[in-house]
């Protein structure tokens, strides 16, 4: 596939040249999806799997290291009534709170990811968000989630895209030859079409992402089913064609346990069992935490809980 | 219109978060007469949507407990208007629910539509009764006021169907809380035709919920819920209370044991003040 990102020309003629996408049929196949009756010990699993799928989220203004404390400590134990519960896959923060998350985290096994590249409009010249990733590379951070320039990508310089992303990856290696992960955030909420949305997913893995994320959280549309499944048959895709598995994190707008499970029933039925763990499916997402531990906590004692029994965050 | 004109018979919906939902379960029942005669079908609740009530009703609640009471009361006296206007289609459903005649009819709706009014007029009367102004050791004023509880379960009592549902739903939503009804398994109908009462009047939605089906199916659920803080067992019988109180305890629910009552007697003030807690604030008096 070398050869495809040659040029601006080859790299626009390969991505257009991509089928386009149905839309009334990939809103139909995921709705399809959405209806799949997940009950009893299958429902358990599922809870207990999205919880370790779930990239625990906090970037607001008034973050504090205190707030980026305190959920850390619900990452590592999230019901504090029962320690049978799985950790979380990963503590999503700013850059500077990386420091702070990777010390409270200690030896969990938590990942610390760290969003980067002028996080969420991606406006920035590029020594400012190579300095940013950098920067959260040296602090700690495991994994990095950087948001694409949607202003070059709207206006079709997909290779200014490309090297970017390439740029940022390099950005990830640490001294010792290891590298931090790269999640690439195209806010498909602004790419505005579903071809376009197809086109970014096999621009970024074509550019090294390993994973491919829908959206910041901050923009009105965020994470949908039918534009999640168009990224899984990407990566499904992707992986038939080059022989690369990348992972996928929907972000943003997951808040029930009963949205979660459709999505894991659409990672199931495209990319088969392979991708059902935290290493290639994540969830960015904050609220949807205590929805999965009241379902928890509904199966395990036959009570339905409520909001006071879970932490306030 | 001719005399073999087919009749259109009603099938009721529930009443949840403002809106008028069919049962989750997609069942519903067939409501009879008093003389075993076919009036129209209702749904037949299943504890999912007991659940859902229970998420409309804490949604509701953060604003109609911050409500001013003197804007609790307005919106219930508005209600009381729109059970006046609905009076004909209520004392027909109470007549063939009970088996009254219409005039006896007449007089348990008036009665009913008399309560609530009654209990409108507690809304901002209630913490001169509930509250007082404690004496203490110290430099402090030391005030203790009544707050709603939060959700309330409200098991409607199974032989009064519109005196007696009104008679427990009205003190538990003037005082702030919000209310999920389950309504009387044989007679549901003046409660589901309140609750289209309810949405054309100025209450917001999920304030009050109305279910309908076997209330023993509905009533578990919702007796052992965690996000429910008190449960009225009125329409309860006395083995499913017993069990209900059981698991009503596990989050220390405040429960209202069923006994026999005459709703059109008096009903003092026993059920307006069984859904309170008493905050108490501490404040310095200054020189």
């Amino acid at each position: 596939m070398a050869d495809v990102t040659a040029s601006d020309g080859a790299l626009r003629r390969f991505l257009h040249g991509l089928p386009g996408v149905d839309a009334v049929g990939l809103e139909a196949r995921a709705a399809a999806l959405g209806t799949r009756s997940i009950k009893t010990t299958a429902k358990a699993y599922a809870i207990d799997l999205a919880i370790s799928m779930i990239d625990l989220t906090t970037l607001e203004g008034a973050d504090t290291p205190g707030k980026v404390r305190a959920l850390c400590a619900k990452g590592v134990n999230p019901d504090p009534t029962d320690r049978g519960a799985p950790k979380v896959a990963a503590i999503c923060v700013y850059p500077d709170m990386v420091g702070t998350a990777k010390a409270a985290l200690g030896d969990s096994g938590i990942h610390v990811a760290s969003v980067a590249t002028a996080f969420p409009s991606g406006r920035a010249g590029m020594p400012v968000k190579l300095a940013d990733t950098t920067e959260a590379v040296a602090a700690g951070a495991d994994e990095i989630d950087m948001v694409i320039d949607r202003g070059a990508f709207l206006s079709g310089r997909y290779l200014s895209v490309f090297e970017e992303i390439q740029q940022v990856k390099a950005a990830c290696r640490r001294a010792d030859g290891s590298a931090a992960h790269l999640k690439v955030i195209f806010e498909t909420g602004e790419l505005s079409t579903y071809d376009n949305v197809r086109r970014a997913s096999w621009l970024a893995m074509l550019a090294g992402a390993d994973f491919i994320k829908t959206s910041t959280g901050k923009v009105a549309v965020n994470a949908t089913p039918p534009v999640t499944l168009l990224m899984l048959e990407a990566v499904r895709d992707f992986r038939d064609a080059v022989g690369v598995r990348v992972g996928v994190k929907p972000a943003g707008g997951i808040r029930t346990t009963k949205d979660a499970i459709k999505y894991l029933v659409m990672v199931n039925e495209t990319l088969g069992e392979e991708w059902l763990t935290g290493e290639w499916f994540r969830f960015g997402a904050s609220s949807l935490l205590n929805d999965l531990l009241m379902q928890r906590q509904k199966l395990s004692t036959g009570r339905y809980s409520g909001p006071d029994y879970v932490t306030v965050d | 219109m001719s005399a073999d004109r087919l009749s259109v018979l009603k099938t009721y919906k529930l009443y949840v978060g403002g809106k008028f939902p069919r049962s989750e379960s997609g069942r519903v029942y067939e409501v009879t007469d008093s003389k075993g005669d076919w009036l129209a079908n209702a749904p037949l609740s299943s504890r999912k949507d007991a659940r859902d009530a229970v998420v409309a009703a804490r949604k509701a609640f953060g604003g109609w407990s911050g409500a001013t009471a003197y804007n609790r009361g307005q919106v219930l006296y508005r209600v009381a208007e729109m059970l006046e206007g609905r009076r004909d289609q209520f004392v027909s459903e109470v007549a063939e629910a009970e088996g009254l005649s219409k005039a006896k009819a007449t007089a348990q709706v008036d009665a009913a539509v008399d309560r609530w009014v009654w209990y409108a007029g507690w809304s901002d009367k209630v913490a001169q009764i509930a509250g007082s102004a404690n004496p203490v050791a110290g430099p402090f004023f030391n005030l203790s006021t009544p707050e709603p509880t939060g959700v309330v379960a409200v098991l409607a009592p199974q032989d009064s169907s519109f005196l007696g549902l009104v008679s427990v739903l009205a003190p538990a939503i003037v005082t702030g809380n919000t209310a999920v009804v389950v309504a009387s398994e044989k007679s549901p109908l003046p409660a589901l035709s309140l609750a289209e009462v309810l949405a054309t009047s100025d209450v917001p939605g999920g304030v009050v919920n109305v279910l309908s089906g076997r209330t023993g199916e509905i009533a578990a659920p919702l007796a052992a819920h965690q996000d429910v803080n008190a449960i009225d067992l009125a329409g309860a019988g006395p083995e499913l209370a017993k069990e209900l109180e059981a698991s009503a305890a596990d989050n220390l629910k405040r429960v209202l044991r069923p006994r026999p009552a005459d709703w059109s007697a008096d009903p003092g003030t026993e059920r307006l003040l069984a859904f309170l807690e008493t905050k108490t604030v501490w404040h310095p008096m200054g020189a």
